[in-house]
């Protein structure tokens, strides 16, 4: 009872607290619109832990974030072998391969009018189904190890990434195509001093999309099966064994490495369209 | 109207590499089975065996087709074999799913617009919630409802709903807040409170954003309900076509819950979109 009172207790002070800090002349300052996330952030954790303890949630439907936070540093060796199995060699190689092919064919089929006007529409299709779909066949082709979650996170972000580029690249002026053409520029001067700086905010665009459809498709891979690692296979197996503070544990590795890697593409959009009206002030 | 022609090509350039890969992949069996009966395969013979095996690595075109055609056509559609029938297994968690999660993804967004405490504590944890794979927690879900009794639809609609939830609060948020400040202002000037300001200004402007998010929460909703059929080895779905598919080796049968899956996801999109522009075109935006 003690538990589900103090709960009940934290959360009416936070509440208070955030609706104290949005209405202070202060809430437009930076250590405030951080603040108040992470108290509701926080609030959430704890009465999570309050209301298992207090109603004494049984462990196997819920563990209290207490018993996941002691699994994830005990099984810390585990997590880094899953890690490695699906983030790096999984998500990663297929992250560079898809988005590397796409950013190229797009180049390729940028000459055409004729082909980017068929392949938009049918690459913008393609890119609302269900591709998750295609990973049973691709783990029949590929075989049960990184190669073929590889693989199908290739053919999961390569349709985003094309359509993302294309359009990217056509988002040029005529004004600035004719100054470059009064300079006399070939195309690939075109190209590599105007076109595809002024197509980076749509590449990182795609690039963005394309990091959470990644982690995506590596983990749901893993469940057409997989070798004995990887994040899609602990959660599978430890689900099935009803060991759901190792599947909790798995997953706040998946959400940190999804929010790290989206982070880390965000710095680099940052450097790289730093000239971009939505990176300035 | 002028980029049929070259959608056509595309598709026919697609259709002419699928078939040249199945020639490609299946040729090893084909051949393998000829050595075994101690026959010379010519060419003509190879390609017509690689479009036309039982369990081909890569079935050709008109097989899927021939198998689509099967089930959903010539099956009745109470018969377990039946597409139609899985197909509506899924879509009825999807429709639930969806329903529900967009529903609440409103309403959160409007109370994000209006409550600054709320915007400031729950806005930034549903953008970073598209950045993680929440899918993730899809087979906990199923498994954990499942110990506590509930299976079947419930279950897999809960994830669609999840999935569809926080792209249409992200949308609907940015949509509400999309008048500029003239037109604020304006609604100022005539004293308009803000009940009216909602529904006569904030909520009409925001249509073309609502449209939008509808359309990714509903692919969202569709992949959710397809990976909820994963987990538990669900017999029944296309998700569970897909799983006893690779399970049994039948490719054919995995390719063409593939293609319904895609036909699904297509019409559900399709007829939002034509939603989306009747009422764009009534309300004079288009």
């Amino acid at each position: 009872m003690a538990w589900i009172i103090f709960a009940l207790v934290f959360w009416g002070a936070a509440y208070g607290l955030n609706i104290w800090l949005s209405k202070s002349p202060m809430h437009a300052t930076r250590a405030v619109r951080l603040a108040v996330p992470v108290v509701f952030g926080v609030t959430i954790l704890v009465v999570w832990e309050g209301l298992v303890r207090g109603l004494g949630v049984p462990r196997v439907i819920l563990p209290p974030p207490s018993t996941i936070a002691v699994t994830f540093s005990g099984e810390l060796s585990t997590l880094w072998v899953d890690f490695v199995q699906t983030f790096v060699k999984g998500a990663l190689s297929g992250y560079i391969i898809g988005c590397g092919s796409a950013v190229i064919i797009a180049v390729l089929i940028d000459r055409s009018p004729f082909l980017q006007r068929g392949l938009l529409p049918v690459g913008n299709f393609i890119a609302a189904l269900p591709i998750i779909g295609t990973a049973p066949i691709l783990v029949m082709w590929f075989g049960f190890d990184w190669q073929s979650k590889a693989a199908v996170v290739v053919v999961m972000v390569f349709f985003p990434m094309l359509v993302n580029t294309v359009q990217g690249l056509a988002d040029t002026s005529t004004m600035q195509r004719d100054l470059m053409k009064t300079y006399s520029a070939s195309y690939w001067q075109t190209l590599l001093k105007l076109r595809l700086p002024a197509a980076m905010p749509a590449v990182f665009n795609g690039l963005k999309i394309s990091t959470t459809l990644a982690l995506i498709g590596a983990i749901v891979a893993e469940f057409f099966g997989s070798p004995i690692k990887g994040m899609g296979f602990r959660i599978s197996t430890e689900v099935g064994r009803l060991g759901l503070d190792m599947v909790w544990a798995e997953i706040a590795v998946a959400a940190l490495a999804g929010s790290a890697f989206y982070g880390i593409v965000a710095i680099i959009e940052k450097g790289v369209t730093f000239w971009h009206p939505s990176q300035r002030g | 109207m002028r980029s049929i022609l070259p959608i056509l090509t595309v598709v026919a350039a697609i259709l002419v590499l699928w078939y040249a890969g199945a020639v490609g992949m299946n040729a090893k069996w084909a051949q393998d089975q000829a050595k075994r009966a101690g026959v010379e395969l010519s060419t003509t013979q190879l390609v017509a065996d690689t479009w036309s095996q039982a369990r081909p690595r890569l079935p050709a075109p008109h097989q899927v087709v021939a198998e689509l055609w099967q089930t959903t056509v010539q099956k009745k559609i109470t018969s377990k074999r039946s597409l139609v029938f899985h197909g509506w297994i899924t879509l009825s968690a999807t429709l639930l799913g969806f329903v529900f999660g967009t529903g609440a993804g409103i309403l959160l967004a409007v109370g994000i617009v209006h409550n600054r405490a709320m915007d400031m504590s729950v806005m930034p944890w549903a953008i970073a919630s598209q950045t993680i794979p929440i899918l993730a927690i899809a087979p906990m879900i199923i498994v954990v409802l499942n110990s506590i009794g509930v299976q079947g639809l419930v279950p897999k609609a809960i994830i669609s709903a999840y999935l569809s939830f926080f792209p249409v609060v992200v949308g609907m948020v940015k949509g509400l807040r999309s008048p500029d400040s003239m037109q604020l202002d304006l609604l100022r000037t005539y004293n308009t409170g803000g009940g009216s300001t909602f529904w006569k200004l904030r909520l009409p402007s925001s249509m073309p954003y609502l449209f939008t998010s509808l359309k990714i929460g509903m692919a969202a909703s569709l992949v959710g309900a397809i990976v909820g059929e994963l987990p538990t080895g669900a017999i029944r779905g296309l998700g569970a076509r897909m799983l006893t598919g690779s399970y049994y080796g039948q490719t054919i049968q995995i390719w063409s819950a593939l293609f319904a899956a895609a036909i699904l996801a297509a019409t559900l999109v399709g007829i939002i979109g034509i939603i989306q522009r009747r009422t764009l075109k009534r309300m004079g935006m288009m």
